[in-house]
């Protein structure tokens, strides 16, 4: 089966005036259909850089970027918006969601940028928001949700016009742990479901087990080669038993 | 698409009260000092615009209406003998003295016309008839300048030039940029208020057929008449205009008025508009991040301005037709032509919009730290 995301020796290098930080050094990743993969690692290690690339919303310095077996990396700034509405639906840790419209307003709205609008695009809206649970609040606005239902519809959002690949950066931090862990559940079960390719990048240990895969990054590169995922559940079961500190398990993850 | 800009526009009361009170704010000083500009103006040349002729014929070389010089009423018989003239009128404007009864003094200006046909006569009469001024001795003066002439009522005397001169009505906003006074008589009163020979007039308004070629007329009249100029009515004016608004450097300085009223508004309702924009670049940024293109953000941008722009507009033109009604009993008047009030709608479309697209600039460079940040 085709990768829904394949990254070949990227590299990221920031232009700060006369300073050049380079931040991504050869990157190499994968993310296959239905597959949920973590990506970890210590602040500043390139992990949102990394992931906005993905999301073609930067651009890469080298390196190539396939998203759905199309080449990214070498289109121009113009050509990437469109991409990202083909493809790619994003969740963030604060939601951004549009607080002045209602939850289907807001489903509406990533639907009508897909050209998906009229009677059709409230059927679709309905039907997200089914599948999070949350089509009671169809006319709720944003504030009157508690902070696991906000991301919830961000999930919606995410899904609405079915795109390939679902990209989060901390999702769940802003969370408590039980709506963290629902909210990953619910993401991990529509990923399987539909076939998505999910990269969540976090650093809550509280929600390991809803990962198929770790990744781990540290200054730039890809630390590990990539965790087999039974031995992953392993450490997840031992992380989520609170036997280990969140230190120390990543740590026991590079290591096995 | 979703009511994004509506939303978001009437999300927030204090951002939307302060964004029109700036609009506003703005639109209403531009009208109050496009309006004074334009009151101005048109106050100068009134009583030539006034006059609805087609022709004036002025002695060679005036510059404007209050500095025309005597000449000879025989070259009214040979306008009158002119083809295509339907009539012609002698007339007179010009500076003399009036004076109360208690011996108080004051300049005005005389202005002598032909009360048979009216014909640059006064107009907005409030009180009493044109044709009273057909009486020897007969004047009207205009309400705005009661006080200063001392005059209370119909019937009461006073003296010009040291004749007699008997109120017979008023008229109502016939101002004279000067401030001097504007005394409506008929020809032969003013002759001796004014003291100017039996013989001479100052003016002679031309008025033509019906189909006739106008600039043929003017250039026939040219060619027969000798030490005089021949105007159109609208040439005159600008005259006239050119000279007390320019020459004398007094419209200047309403007009710098008007400009700096002008960019004081457009920085206002930039500043606004920025920042109702700034409010929601947050949102912007995920659109973006959500793959939507510039021209989706241009429109929910655009479309919140121009909805400021014409609530703000509506609101700021209720507030401006209230002060120019009330400067009509001033000494200054405000005027807002049709012209200008749908110049200003332009006006502040264009502001508003154009603040927002300067917003714009700070959404089309997209920052992913921005929208990933929690
Ligand atoms: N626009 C930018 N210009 C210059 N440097 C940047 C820019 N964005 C990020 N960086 C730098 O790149 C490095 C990686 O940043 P990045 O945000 O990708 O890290 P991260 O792994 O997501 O960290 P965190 O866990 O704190 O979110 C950091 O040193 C950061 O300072
Ligand atoms: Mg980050």
């Amino acid at each position: 089966m085709q990768a829904a995301i394949s990254v070949r020796d990227v590299t990221k290098v920031y232009v700060e005036g006369a300073n050049k930080i380079q931040v991504l050094h050869g990157v190499d990743f994968d993310v296959e259909q239905g597959e949920v993969v973590l990506l970890m690692g210590p602040s500043g290690s390139g992990k949102t850089t990394l992931l906005s690339i993905m999301g073609c919303i930067l651009r890469a310095t080298s390196g190539s970027v396939q998203i759905a077996g199309q080449e990214v990396a070498k289109l121009s700034e113009r050509e990437l918006p469109e991409i990202r509405l083909q493809h790619i639906g994003f969740v963030f840790q604060g939601f951004n969601l549009f607080p002045t419209l209602t939850v289907g307003e807001n489903i509406e709205l990533a639907l009508d940028l897909k050209r998906i609008r009229g009677e059709r695009a409230k059927q679709e809206a309905r039907k997200l928001l089914d599948q999070v649970e949350l089509a009671a609040k169809y006319d709720s606005f944003p504030a009157d949700l508690s902070g696991g239902q906000k991301q919830r519809v961000a999930i919606a959002r995410a899904l609405a016009g079915s795109p390939r690949v679902i990209l989060a950066d901390e999702p769940t931090a802003a969370l408590d742990s039980q709506s963290g862990r629902n909210v990953m559940e619910m993401m991990r079960d529509l990923a399987r479901k539909h076939g998505r390719g999910v990269v969540v990048v976090t650093h809550d240990s509280r929600v390991l087990e809803f990962g198929d895969r770790i990744v781990h990054m540290e200054d730039g590169r890809i630390a590990e080669p990539e965790t087999e995922a039974s031995g992953r559940k392993g450490m997840a079961e031992v992380v989520s038993m609170g036997l280990l500190s969140t230190n120390s398990a990543e740590h026991a993850l590079r290591i096995c | 698409m979703p009511p994004l800009a509506q939303r978001n526009l009437m999300h927030d009361k204090v951002r939307l009260t302060v964004t029109l009170t700036g609009i506003v704010f703005a639109v209403v000083l531009i009208v109050v000092e496009l309006g004074l500009f334009v009151g101005f103006t048109v106050t100068t040349s009134g009583i030539i615009d006034q006059s609805k002729v087609d022709l004036w014929i002025v002695s060679k070389g005036t510059p404007y209406i209050e500095q025309g010089s005597a000449f000879s009423e025989r070259k009214l018989y040979q306008v009158l003998a002119t083809p295509g003239v339907a009539h012609a009128d002698k007339y007179i404007v010009r500076f003399s003295n009036w004076k109360t009864p208690q011996g108080a003094e004051d300049g005005i200006q005389i202005v002598g016309f032909n009360p048979y046909t009216g014909v640059g006569g006064p107009w907005n009469v409030v009180e009493g008839k044109v044709e009273d001024l057909k009486t020897p001795d007969a004047v009207m003066v205009d309400e705005i300048y009661k006080k200063k002439l001392g005059v209370t009522k119909v019937g009461e005397t006073f003296e010009i030039n040291r004749r007699r001169a008997r109120v017979v009505g008023f008229t109502r906003g016939i101002r004279a940029f000067t401030t001097t006074p504007y005394v409506f008589t008929s020809f032969k009163n003013a002759q001796a208020y004014t003291g100017i020979a039996e013989d001479q007039t100052y003016f002679i308004l031309v008025r033509a057929l019906p189909g006739t070629d106008r600039a043929a007329l003017q250039h026939e009249l040219e060619s027969r008449l000798r030490d005089v100029d021949v105007l159109t009515t609208r040439k005159f004016s600008s005259m006239t205009r050119i000279y007390w608004m320019f020459t004398t450097g007094a419209g200047v300085a309403v007009l710098i008025a008007a400009l700096l009223g002008l960019v004081v508004g457009v920085v206002v309702v930039a500043q606004t508009i920025y920042a109702t924009t700034m409010d929601h670049i947050r949102e912007y940024g995920t659109l973006k991040a959500m793959g939507a293109p510039n021209s989706y953000i241009y429109r929910v941008i655009i479309t919140q301005a121009g909805m400021s722009a014409v609530a703000g507009y509506v609101l700021a033109m209720f507030v401006s037709v209230f002060i120019v009604h009330a400067s009509q009993s001033g000494g200054a008047a405000i005027l807002l032509p049709w012209q200008m009030a749908v110049g200003i709608f332009f006006l502040t479309l264009l502001m508003c919009v154009s603040a927002a697209v300067v917003s714009i600039n700070k959404v089309t460079s997209l920052d992913p730290a921005m929208v990933f940040r929690g």
